[in-house]
């Protein structure tokens, strides 16, 4: 088992994202997916970083892929995916329609926001040129271990989410925006006050969900510290970890040393409450109630 | 005429909405492989043939929504009912997930293949990736989409397309999303519900009534107003300084104003939400709906005001259609 930073879900600066994949380079991951998952008017802000970051990281030896948008609607949204798939790097898939750009035969990875839920689709996209899928975070314990033999059958490397808030859901519409009462086309970028998304509580002050422009996430950063044995022996191959504007290097050594056995959960979980956003953990959807839940019995 | 596609959720509503005037009736069987996975809702087998018996007779079609994403190792569940679709005579069935789809055109070629909203294919390029992999003949638009960029795909695409007019709003992009069962361990995509009334715990305060979906507090409703549906996107949050709907408000999607737009932006069928909604209900929105595509198709004037009621007590939205988010 290894482990795999997923692209930044959030707003940062240049600045910001150089220092971060100039540490994640010398991260103990095995892989890096990098690019512009949310909102393709982020981009111009900070695509310059991106061609550096990918000479650091691959300098070090990691594996680099890019993602593509998680929703895919404007032309120009069409032909930025066009472009991203002519660089030739390995092209993460996180809204299906790249699939129709991408040449016959050219192999991609598809990211946890395509809907992989059995075996029939894992084979699908295994015929399609998948060799490594990320699967939705929703997906309980039972049907990882099936799909990750699906994987195995058919050669694609299953990998499960394995730290970060978890992405719930995309839609047409700004939350950002919405909040401070802006049309999304006039949104001022107002996503880039909050490094980890904007926190949503209930009525009675429960700590819930957290908006990211276009994207839902939960308020709680999931973890699959307390599973990483069970998910070994379903055969999963990689963890996945969702950057965080906060210790995300500490953070990833952490995984590190659990997957090499060389720490607990126990002992990791001072370390992932106080990085993570109002250090609440959550790691329901594998074997809990609903993902909300926690359990350090798990 | 633009095609006028009913909601059925019972044997009773799909015979009312073909004695209304539907083209067309989609509907699921009893079970996980559909959308509306709702006690005491759909078909079985026998029913369902009786059902397309009924409406054939009449002259209409029936269109079978097996939607949800199969189970891992349940996937025969979905593969009987795509067998039992066919044989019942279902004159197409509406899949959302790659596997089933990948599944039915290998097996059942001839069973006429529909885009279902969940899987929210919404540009050119996903629906020309659907039709050219999976013979795809209709795809159901996401509610996503403004009528100018629904001409736009129309003019890029060679498969017809429906959108939804009138009912439930969905503001996430369909199929994509996990927030019911991050509060209640059920979803759409997995189980065919959304904000199970299972989980829903309401509770009367000094301040009114609570509504609750799992752990989480959806809406507080003060004492003598109605209390809406504690459906996770349209709940009352607080995010910050702000207090309100943060995803959307409680309004239901009604377009009817804009059926002469869809019909110049190229759409082929109408879609009205709302297969858990009553016998009645269904008759009436479908009478109104059929005499509104009669209109529209001889050029005269949408009848005004003929659904007031159908929405009262609850705000009418043109959703994204009219561009309002943008």
């Amino acid at each position: 088992m290894d482990l795999t930073i997923g692209p930044n879900q959030f707003f940062w600066s240049a600045e910001t994202v150089r220092d971060f994949y100039a540490r994640m380079a010398q991260a103990p991951a095995a892989r890096v997916v990098l690019g512009e998952l949310v909102c393709s008017k982020r981009l111009p802000f900070w695509e310059n970083e991106i061609p550096v970051a990918i000479e650091a990281l691959q300098a070090a030896g990691k594996q680099v892929a890019l993602t593509t948008l998680a929703l895919i609607t404007l032309k120009r949204e069409r032909k930025l995916t066009a472009e991203l798939i002519e660089l030739g790097l390995p092209v993460e898939i996180n809204d299906l329609s790249a699939l129709q750009l991408l040449p016959e035969g050219r192999e991609f990875w598809a990211g946890p926001l395509v809907n992989v839920y059995n075996t029939g689709t894992v084979q699908f996209l295994a015929r399609r040129g998948a060799t490594r899928i990320c699967l939705p975070p929703e997906l309980p314990l039972e049907s990882v271990a099936v799909l990750a033999q699906a994987g195995r059958d058919c050669g694609v490397a299953v990998e499960v989410w394995g730290h970060g808030r978890l992405p719930l859901a995309v839609s047409g519409r700004c939350y950002h925006a919405r909040l401070h009462d802006r049309a999304k086309d006039s949104c001022q970028f107002v996503c880039g006050e909050d490094p980890d998304g904007r926190d949503v509580e209930t009525l009675d002050g429960e700590p819930f969900l957290a908006v990211n422009g276009i994207q839902t996430l939960s308020q709680s950063t999931a973890t699959a510290a307390w599973h990483i044995e069970a998910l070994r022996e379903a055969g999963v191959s990689s963890l996945r970890l969702s950057p965080q504007s906060r210790d995300f290097p500490e953070v990833v050594a952490g995984y590190a040393a659990l997957i090499a056995g060389q720490t607990t959960p126990a002992a990791l979980a001072d370390t992932l409450r106080d990085s993570a956003p109002l250090g609440r953990l959550s790691n329901g959807f594998l074997t809990g109630p609903c993902g909300a839940d926690f359990s350090e019995t798990a | 005429m633009m095609e006028l596609v009913c909601p059925a959720g019972t044997p009773a509503s799909l015979r009312a909405a073909v004695d209304a005037g539907a083209h067309a009736v989609y509907c699921g069987f009893n079970d996980e492989t559909n959308a509306r996975n709702f006690p005491g809702l759909n078909f079985s087998p026998e029913e369902l043939a009786e059902g397309i018996a009924y409406a054939h007779d009449r002259g209409a079609k029936v269109l079978v929504a097996l939607n949800t994403f199969p189970r891992a190792g349940g996937e025969v569940l979905w593969h009987r009912a795509l067998a039992n679709a066919e044989s019942a005579g279902a004159d197409a069935v509406i899949l959302a997930d790659l596997g089933l789809l990948d599944y039915a055109a290998t097996h059942h070629p001839n069973l006429r293949r529909h885009l279902s909203v969940q899987a929210a294919a919404a540009n050119p390029d996903a629906i020309n990736f659907y039709a050219a992999t999976f013979g795809v003949r209709r795809v159901v638009l996401p509610r996503v989409l403004t009528v100018d960029e629904i001409r736009a795909i129309n003019r890029e695409i060679d498969v017809e397309t429906e959108v939804f007019v009138f009912g439930g709003l969905c503001v996430m992009a369909e199929g994509r999303c996990s927030l019911s069962s991050y509060a209640t361990g059920r979803s759409p995509n997995m189980n065919g519900v959304c904000s199970p009334a299972s989980h829903v715990v309401y509770s009367e305060e000094t301040d009114g009534l609570r509504a609750r979906l799992g752990d989480f507090t959806i809406h507080r409703t003060p004492k003598g107003q109605p209390a809406p549906y504690p459906t996770l996107c349209k709940g009352c949050f607080t995010s910050g300084e702000q207090t309100g709907h943060v995803f959307e408000d409680p309004v239901s999607l009604d377009a009817t104003q804009l059926i002469p737009a869809l019909a110049k932006a190229g759409v082929t069928a109408l879609k009205i939400e709302g297969r858990q909604r009553s016998r009645a209900y269904v008759a009436e929105v479908v009478r109104s709906f059929r005499a509104a595509v009669e209109a529209q198709a001889a050029g005269l004037p949408l009848p005004q005001g003929a659904l007031a009621r159908l929405a009262e007590g609850q705000a009418g939205t043109t959703g994204a259609y009219a561009k309002t988010w943008r």
